[in-house]
This record gives C-alpha cells, sequence and structure tokens, in this order.
C-alpha cells in the first residue's frame, strides 16, 4: 500500500490523459491500468464548465484526479493554478509542472521549491514534477512536499531512465515517496524504476499513443506490479567482484 | 542586436548553393538525426535530393509528432475584425488599391461575431486585421481584446506589427500568440512586393519576433509566403530564425504555419509556386528538422490535402473559417482577403479527424494562466 499525503494507493502506476486519438479510448485505457490516481492538465478542461468533455470521461470509480499546473511558467502562477484547481474540483492533491521552456518542458527547480513552500503552508498534498536532483529532492522535503516525481527522461521521449545513477541517490535518501515520471516508454522501463525501488511510475504518451492503448495500460499495470515484488522479494544483484580463486586474506587465520 | 544582424551576415545565394548541392547521402544522414537536425541537414531536407526520400520523410514525421503531440489536432478559427489597410502588398486581397468595399467592425459587430463563433464550439479565436492605425490601429486592438477574453481561453493576432510596450500592454488584455510572418526574407525582392505603407519596412518587420520575445509573448508563428521566391531558400532561412529566437526567448513557444498563396482580387500569379509534394516535402523537414516545433495549416488548403497532411506533422487547424469581417453572424461573399479553399463545417472537420483517429482539441488554455 503506497501513502502520498491522506490518500492511499493500491496501484503504483499512475496514468496521464493527454494524446489519446479520443477521450473514450482515455477512459477504456484508464479502466484498464488498474490505476487509481490521474493526472490532468488544468487547462485543458473547463473548469467553469461541469459537462466538459474531458471531466466527463475521467469520473471513474476508486480513481482520484491529480490536476498539473502544465502552462505555467513561475511559482506565482502555479499557486494561482493549484487554488483554482482545489475550488473547482474538490482536491488538495495538485500535481506541480513549471517548465518555462516550452520547448523541452525541462522542469525550474528553483520556482518548484518555492511554489512548494507556499502550497504546502496552504495545506496542499504537493507531488512536483523535477529535475532527477537528489538535493532538490531534500529541500523538497524541508519544504512539505508530500512525494518527488523526477523525470526518467525528457518528457514524451520515450527514452526510459537515463537519469538511473541519480534517481538510485533519490531512491535511496528520500524520505517520501519517489514516482518516476517522463520518459518512461516502454513496460520494461516502468519495470526497471520498480525493481530499483521507485515507489510508483507516471506513464502517459507510451500507453496514449500505443497502437492499442488499452492493452498497453494492461502490459504496464502488469510490469509495475512485476517490477514491485521484485523489489520486495529482494533482487539478486549482478556481483561486480570477482571471486579470487587465490584468496588474499587467508593466511590471517593461521 | 537583433536577428536583423545575423540575417545581413547570409547570402541568398550562397544558402541556395548549399540547398542545391546535397547529396543523397546528406538527406539520408538528416533523416536518422530524428527531429533533432542542424541547419544543414535541414537544407538536405529542403532539397531536391530529398524527394526521393519522400515516403520515409513522411513516415518519420508521423511517428515523431504523434510522439510529442499525440493522436491529437489543436483546433482554432479566425476573426477578422477589418479589412481596411494602408499597405499595397501585390499579393494581397487587402492591398489598398483593391476595390473592395472595407469594413472594421463595431463593439456591437464584435459581440455578434464572438457569439456565432462560441456555438460552434471555439475556444482559440484568431483576431486578423490589416494594417490600419486609425481605423483598427493598437486602441481598437486593445479594446477588442478585453471584450474578447470573458468569451474565449486563448486570443491570438495577426495583425500589424507593434512595439514591444504595446505587446506587453496586449499580453495584459490576454494576448497568448502572435502570428507575424516575413513573407519573404529575401531582402532584397522584399520591396517588390511590399511597395507601399509601413510594411515596406523590411528591417521593422523581421524584428518584430525580438520585440515579441522581449514582451515576453507566450507564442510566436512565423510563416514565409509560399510562391513569392524560392521555398527550398526561404525556409532555411527561417530555419536560422527559429534557431536564434529559441536562443535567444527560451521561454517563448514556437510555430511555424505555410501559407500557400490561393487566388484573390488583384489576381497575383506566384512565381514560385509550389506543389502539394513540394508542400508536403517541406511540412515533414521541418517536423524532422525540430520534432517540438507545432506546425499549422490552414484552411486555403483544400480539405484532400489537410485530411492527408494531418497525420504528416501538422498539429493545430483552423476550421469553418470565413475570411470577411463580419462573415460569421452576416455571411458575404464580397470583402474576403482570400477564399477558402477547406469550406467544411467545423464538425465536419471533426467528424472527419475522428475517423482518422484524431481527438480535436478545443481548449489547451486557459485565462487565469495569462
Amino acid at each position: 500500500m503506497l501513502e502520498i499525503g491522506k490518500s492511499t494507493f493500491q496501484s503504483r502506476l499512475f496514468t496521464g490523459t493527454g494524446k489519446f486519438r479520443s477521450n473514450q479510448e482515455m477512459k477504456e485505457a484508464m479502466e484498464a491500468s488498474g490505476t487509481e490516481l490521474i493526472t490532468m492538465a488544468l487547462k485543458r478542461v473547463d473548469l467553469n464548465n461541469p459537462n466538459d468533455s474531458m471531466l466527463q470521461h475521467l469520473k471513474l470509480p476508486g480513481i482520484a484526479l491529480l490536476p498539473n499546473t502544465s502552462g505555467v511558467r513561475n511559482a506565482k502562477e502555479a499557486v494561482f493554478d493549484a487554488q483554482l484547481a482545489r475550488e473547482a474540483l474538490g482536491t488538495s492533491l495538485i500535481k506541480l509542472e513549471i517548465h518555462p521552456d516550452p520547448r523541452y518542458l525541462l522542469p525550474d527547480g528553483e520556482e518548484t521549491l518555492k511554489a512548494t513552500y507556499e502550497l504546502a503552508k496552504e495545506g496542499f498534498t504537493v507531488l512536483p514534477y523535477i529535475q532527477a536532483d537528489p538535493v532538490l529532492c531534500k529541500k523538497l522535503e524541508d519544504a512539505g512536499t508530500a512525494a518527488v516525481m523526477p523525470l526518467g527522461a525528457p518528457i514524451g521521449s520515450n527514452k526510459g531512465l537515463l537519469t538511473r545513477d541519480f534517481l538510485r541517490i533519490i531512491i535511496e535518501q528520500s524520505q517520501v515517496p519517489v514516482v518516476v515520471d517522463a520518459g518512461i516508454g516502454a513496460p520494461s522501463h516502468a519495470a526497471d524504476a520498480m525493481e530499483m525501488g521507485a515507489d510508483a511510475v507516471l506513464v502517459n504518451t507510451a500507453i496514449a499513443v500505443a497502437g492499442n492503448p488499452k492493452c498497453m495500460a494492461i502490459a504496464f499495470k502488469q510490469a509495475v506490479k512485476a517490477g514491485r515484488m521484485a523489489y520486495e522479494a529482494k533482487l539478486a544483484t549482478p556481483s561486480v567482484q570477482a571471486n579470487a580463486s587465490s584468496p588474499l586474506t587467508q593466511f590471517l587465520e593461521h | 542586436m537583433s536577428f536583423y544582424h545575423e540575417h545581413i551576415s547570409y547570402s541568398w545565394e550562397e544558402i541556395g548553393n548549399q540547398i542545391y548541392q546535397s547529396t543523397p547521402e546528406d538527406v539520408a544522414r538528416a533523416i536518422r538525426k530524428d527531429g533533432e537536425g542542424t541547419l544543414s541537414d535541414f537544407m538536405a531536407l529542403v532539397s531536391p535530393a530529398a524527394d526521393n526520400f519522400l515516403e520515409q520523410m513522411a513516415q518519420k514525421s508521423h511517428l515523431l509528432t504523434q510522439k510529442r503531440f499525440g493522436n491529437t489536432m489543436q483546433l482554432y478559427i479566425p476573426l477578422y475584425l477589418s479589412n481596411a489597410c494602408t499597405n499595397g502588398c501585390v499579393y494581397c486581397g487587402f492591398n489598398k488599391h483593391n476595390k473592395i468595399a472595407r469594413k472594421t467592425l463595431t463593439h456591437q459587430e464584435i459581440e455578434e461575431e464572438a457569439m456565432a463563433i462560441k456555438q460552434m464550439g471555439f475556444e482559440h479565436l484568431l483576431l486578423v486585421a490589416g494594417e490600419h492605425p486609425r481605423e483598427a490601429g493598437f486602441n481598437y486592438l486593445q479594446k477588442a481584446m478585453k471584450q474578447l477574453r470573458q468569451h474565449f481561453s486563448l486570443l491570438s493576432v495577426e495583425v500589424q506589427p507593434m512595439n514591444t510596450d504595446e505587446y506587453r500592454a496586449l499580453s495584459g488584455e490576454g494576448l497568448n500568440t502572435v502570428y507575424i510572418y516575413q513573407e519573404t526574407y529575401n531582402k532584397s525582392h522584399y520591396p517588390m512586393y511590399h511597395p507601399q505603407g509601413k510594411k515596406a519596412n523590411f528591417r521593422y518587420r523581421l524584428e518584430t519576433p525580438d520585440r515579441l520575445g522581449k514582451a515576453n509573448v507566450h507564442k510566436i508563428g512565423l510563416g514565409a509566403l509560399l510562391g513569392l521566391e524560392d521555398w527550398r531558400i526561404e525556409n532555411v532561412f527561417m530555419a536560422l530564425h527559429l534557431r536564434y529566437l529559441q536562443k535567444h526567448y527560451w521561454k517563448t513557444r514556437y510555430s511555424v504555419a505555410f501559407p500557400r498563396l490561393r487566388p484573390h482580387a488583384g489576381s497575383f500569379a506566384p512565381q514560385h509556386p509550389v506543389s502539394d509534394r513540394q508542400l508536403v516535402q517541406l511540412i515533414t523537414a521541418w517536423r524532422l528538422f525540430d520534432e517540438n516545433i507545432e506546425l499549422s495549416l490552414t484552411t486555403r488548403e483544400t480539405p484532400y490535402f489537410r485530411d492527408h497532411a494531418c497525420k504528416l506533422g501538422i498539429t493545430s487547424m483552423s476550421a469553418g473559417s470565413r475570411t470577411e469581417p463580419g462573415g460569421y453572424a452576416r455571411p458575404s461573399k464580397e470583402l474576403p482577403q482570400f477564399d477558402v479553399s477547406d469550406a467544411r463545417s467545423p464538425e465536419s472537420l471533426v467528424g472527419k479527424l475522428q475517423s482518422l483517429g484524431y481527438e480535436a482539441i478545443w481548449k489547451d488554455w486557459d485565462q487565469a494562466l495569462q
């Protein structure tokens, strides 16, 4: 069971809502994935319209919405966006996405830290999308973050865990759940992150643009479960040391 | 410093020579760059040598676009505010010498247009006007935006170039995107096409994206009019412009458009017409050069071409467009800037997109983010 703030999750697969061929296809993929947390860009929905097509399709039993602030360029805008989301959707969960660089959508650590302080103080459960930066993760803990969401590779790149060495340090040091976000392009990448000890992964593009999103959602569901089981069962790590045939310390026994 | 200084350090002829010397090997190498190409890769992709690689380019462009933008198509609609113009651009229906009825929408007429457009479902609105400082200058636009931001999530403009302070002020009124097409990057031929009016100033127009970047406008749309000059050279200059802007104004989003000259009042005959096959090469070349750039296509193109182009790399489209001021509430055949080729209703386009496996996106911005 995964706990983030006051929420608990059986499923360790979080999913996104962008890039699907249709809202219906998105809904079917979400249901098949077994996810219990779905992120959605606030700019994509009309919060004042109760009949908004995307929101309608996301009203699924047992699945919480994780609004994200995609589109904001600094902490001030992010805080404002989060407040709007809480008011309109009645959730304190917020995925903090501050990427002033619209080309590669890379997160701004400095502004993210500022916004996390502010939002945590206001009682939000903050899940910030960040670079795989172990020092920033510790600072975010001090700021009151509920989890950290380091990237595996640039958003939408499907390149897998390019930041592996830094993710390993983050997972080892973290006192809050670590959710690997961005770059996960295949179920094997997701399993890889879970085997490393990540608490969850967030997957969007790889499911949305798959030939058969529903099937791919199931594949991810199983990969995340398998990866977690392997982690809990304690993986046999590949040995980096040679087993010397002539022991060097045996002389001490004489 | 501005892009003007960089522009004058390049020669139109030399760039042309480099493009035309590209070999099939250059093209093959450029295709392998997967959306992260250099300028010389782009030269190869728009060269005659790339024509033999068209299917391969299209397949890769499709995959790259799908990865970055998904199976979606952004929709927007133009609202023509005024066709009054003090410029004499030889290719444009609004040319001041053309004997067409001139019209600038009043506050009430703008409201009527807005309501007619809202009924079609649009949230992204593009305001268009000729260059007429007295009739439809900065003050007029500012008022119009104040009025329209209450109805739409995203406002963009395709109007006369303005100064940095004016752009800042319009941002405060909800301005998200400015489309500013250079028309041609060929400095020595530019005056032939733009003989009179403020638009005759090549440098002021070329430096407009610099002013937009300084004013922190969210998105800048670039374009070169296809048909005026050699499209291959034209687009390499535009690629240079894009790379310059991305380095200097890294918080800004960019899009590229492909306005192909269409028949209009005054009947200007393009000297360098661009064929469908060449336009496909150009669209896919842009995607292979930059996997993150937004590419847009208007209703100037035919339904047949647009239906196929959406799989080639295009990420945004206009729909249901009327190019005469007041045309949504009271359609007229007398005032258009150009004749639209794709006259389908938004519903019918959305239905077509669905059948092709694309979700139409009506809203991808919010005034709260402004």
